[in-house]
């Protein structure tokens, strides 16, 4: 047998039926469901009067409208509350094998809850309506977003209709310096290849960088894949990915366990399989990371400078950067260490698991928010992590420092909720995208990792952690 | 979903790379639970000068009249002509029935992001892809030409310009098909249920551990 990718293994051990021109009907195994982008699809469901396929094979959570704070007075926007409303009563009528809904102590962002619930497990097929989905991609599993015609689709019949993408390897060798993580190294890929690079392909991230990153630095890597294109981003399983799985809830348990870590051992690229393209970076060259524009391929490392357009001689590209640097209100050449910040934002899908709230906690122990600095929040990404954390008395850290400790949600990654900048605020974020209005109209958003955030919190501006 | 074959539509240029679906569709528009009514709300932020809600009279708001969506030329177009990257970001698919209900049923682009691309084809609207010298032609011809208007045809994948120019484009079997006869998908993938009970059973027994 030819040797085969981790994607090609996924992809084959899924495949129910083919059509001539190599459209595929993809088992879904692990369906992950949450209130913005499944209202259409149930509707769609009781319209044609079709059940769920499996019931077993959803798992739900609310996390993009809800609340972080004041969660006694419930949802106040009365049209959040319904799509939150709508999705318990939808779940009540059609089932699930689990779900944590507003205020369940095992709420949070569906990335987050999910691993941490043992619902993504290696090998699987995990979909949701959302393009962060690419997330449990760390564990082996091939796992990317759908739209709500392909939720409901899920739904009806467990399937997917789906082409198969290319290969693409993404190996980052040798040894992150001090203070890299997984956020840094997705942001200097993006920079690298572009935010469409990996577009058609699914990325297999490698190397010995790779294999050192903690399962939660995996996850925020495999989360941007998306922002570098890419529908799934991949990593090979090994004994962290499997010590991450056991004990967890809906983790198999038994002989059933054995047996599934000896099929998840096979979940790596055999040697010499074919890769469509390969892209390798030096771990020792990545810097902690700034994005400066409206894109997340608008990066550079903190001791870089804002771009001049007039450098730029592609005049698409000259007008992206032109255009980005007047949204951003920032003049070309000034090191980005010169600019101050208005709001931090500690949380999202990319880095509100627990160690990244242990960073950014490192980093503002004694230390306190900078005058210059409005606000600066940090909503952990489920309740479970917010419980861990306040065990370890991270919250008591963040609010000696001045920093707001929230409840968890998506909050102002997108600002769905009221969590959000208003025109002309700056905000260092963790967050995963820095697009147009993302974090509310006319806000500003440099992208950084958790203990960057901390750091520009304190300092007011950005500054290289490596200097604090 | 509506049928697709041909179309000969009154086309406008958007001139930027990378444009989201943020930008296509703001946040706080997903908020509703309908696929319906989301065409007002096309490119929010750009098109309106103050900030948009769920539940505003759109007719009552400040248009921006430097947003070609605006300028009177363009009222009723059918085509979207875009730059590389078009719809990346969220998988949100409130981005192409926004697009739909604004009445776009084409985009052509050099290239589309993954899920934007796929979503399209599940309602109704065509994603075209042509290299960038081709986009970069018809960008020149569309600002040259008031009134310039392609002819779409799904049957021959080709598109025509009032010059006639005819350029071909390539989409699967598959979805060709279902754009043609307006197909629910759903019901064309039911009638595999017998090949997806077998398999899941196959699974059932090799991988118990996935059914709790």
């Amino acid at each position: 047998m030819t040797a085969q990718t981790l994607y090609d293994k996924l992809w084959h051990s899924h495949v129910v039926h083919e059509e001539a021109d190599g459209t595929v009907l993809l088992y879904i195994d692990r369906h992950l469901v949450h209130e913005v982008t499944s209202p259409q699809a149930f509707e769609g469901l009781k319209l044609a009067g079709r059940p769920l396929w499996r019931v077993d094979s959803v798992v739900s959570t609310a996390d993009h409208n809800t609340p972080t704070n004041d969660w006694d007075k419930g949802i106040q926007d009365p049209i959040s509350r319904q799509q939150v409303e709508t999705l318990d009563a939808n779940i009540k009528a059609f089932g699930a094998l689990a779900y944590f809904p507003f205020k369940d102590k095992g709420q949070g962002i569906v990335h987050v809850m999910g691993p941490e619930q043992g619902a993504t497990l290696p090998g699987m097929t995990v979909v949701c309506g959302d393009s962060h989905t690419s997330t449990h991609g760390a564990f082996g599993a091939l796992a990317h977003g759908i739209g709500t015609s392909e939720v409901e689709h899920v739904m009806a019949t467990q399937t997917l209709v789906a082409k198969k993408s290319k290969n693409m390897l993404v190996r980052v060798d040798g040894k992150l310096p001090a203070g890299i993580t997984g956020k840094d190294v997705a942001l200097a890929i993006i920079g690298k290849i572009g935010t469409a690079g990996g577009t058609g392909y699914a990325i297999e991230f490698g190397g010995d960088a790779i294999r050192e990153l903690s399962m939660e630095g995996r996850m925020s890597l495999c989360n941007m894949a998306i922002e570098g294109g890419a529908r799934s981003g991949l990593v090979a399983v090994d004994q962290k990915t499997i010590d991450y799985v056991k004990g967890r809830p809906f983790a198999p348990k038994g002989e059933q366990w054995d047996a599934a870590v000896a099929y998840w051992n096979t979940l790596h690229s055999d040697e010499g399989a074919h890769f469509d393209q390969v892209v390798v970076l030096d771990a020792a060259d990545i810097q902690p990371q700034v994005t400066w524009g409206t894109s997340p391929e608008m990066v550079t490392d903190i001791n870089g400078r804002v771009p001049d357009p007039a450098q730029e001689a592609d005049p698409v590209k000259k007008g992206s950067i032109e255009r980005a640097l007047a949204y951003m209100g920032l003049q070309a050449g000034t090191p980005m260490s010169e600019i101050p910040v208005d709001i931090v934002f500690i949380g999202s899908c990319t880095n509100s698991r627990i160690e990244d709230l242990r960073d950014a906690a490192a980093v503002a122990r004694g230390r306190q928010k900078a005058a210059n600095v409005k606000q600066v929040l940090v909503v952990p990404g489920s309740g479970l992590v917010k419980a861990q954390a306040e065990q370890e008395g991270l919250d008591k850290v963040f609010i000696e420092a001045g920093f707001e400790w929230r409840e968890p949600g998506c909050s102002m990654c997108l600002a769905m909720n009221a969590d959000r900048l208003q025109p002309g605020e700056r905000c260092a974020s963790t967050s995963n995208r820095n697009f147009e209005g993302r974090q509310g109209q006319g806000g500003r958003t440099h992208l950084v990792s958790p203990a960057m955030a901390a750091a520009a919190a304190v300092a007011g501006h950005f500054v290289d952690i490596r200097s604090l | 979903m509506k049928a697709f074959t041909t179309l000969n539509g009154l086309v406008c240029p958007l001139d930027r790379a990378n444009v989201d679906t943020d930008a296509i569709i703001p946040k706080q528009f997903l908020k509703s639970i309908k696929r319906s009514g989301f065409g007002p709300n096309l490119f929010d932020e750009w098109r309106y000068l103050d900030h948009g809600e769920p539940g505003m009279d759109n007719s009552q708001r400040p248009l921006n009249p430097d947003f070609v969506l605006n300028f009177p030329r363009y009222a009723g177009a059918q085509v979207l002509l875009a730059r590389e990257n078009f719809g990346c970001g969220s998988s949100r698919e409130h981005a192409p029935w926004a697009l739909e209900d604004q009445g776009f049923r084409v985009v052509i682009a050099p290239s589309f992001a993954d899920i934007f691309f796929n979503n399209c084809y599940k309602n109704g609207l065509l994603p075209i892809v042509q290299p960038a010298e081709v986009v970069d032609q018809l960008f020149r011809e569309c600002e040259a030409a008031e009134g310039y208007a392609l002819n779409v045809d799904l049957p021959s994948q080709t598109i025509t310009t009032p010059g006639g120019q005819t350029f071909a484009f390539d989409i699967t079997e598959h979805r060709k098909h279902c754009l043609l006869g307006g197909l629910d998908e759903i019901g064309l993938t039911l009638q595999h249920a017998d090949q997806i009970k077998a398999y899941e059973a196959q699974r059932r027994q090799s991988q118990p551990w996935l059914f709790a």
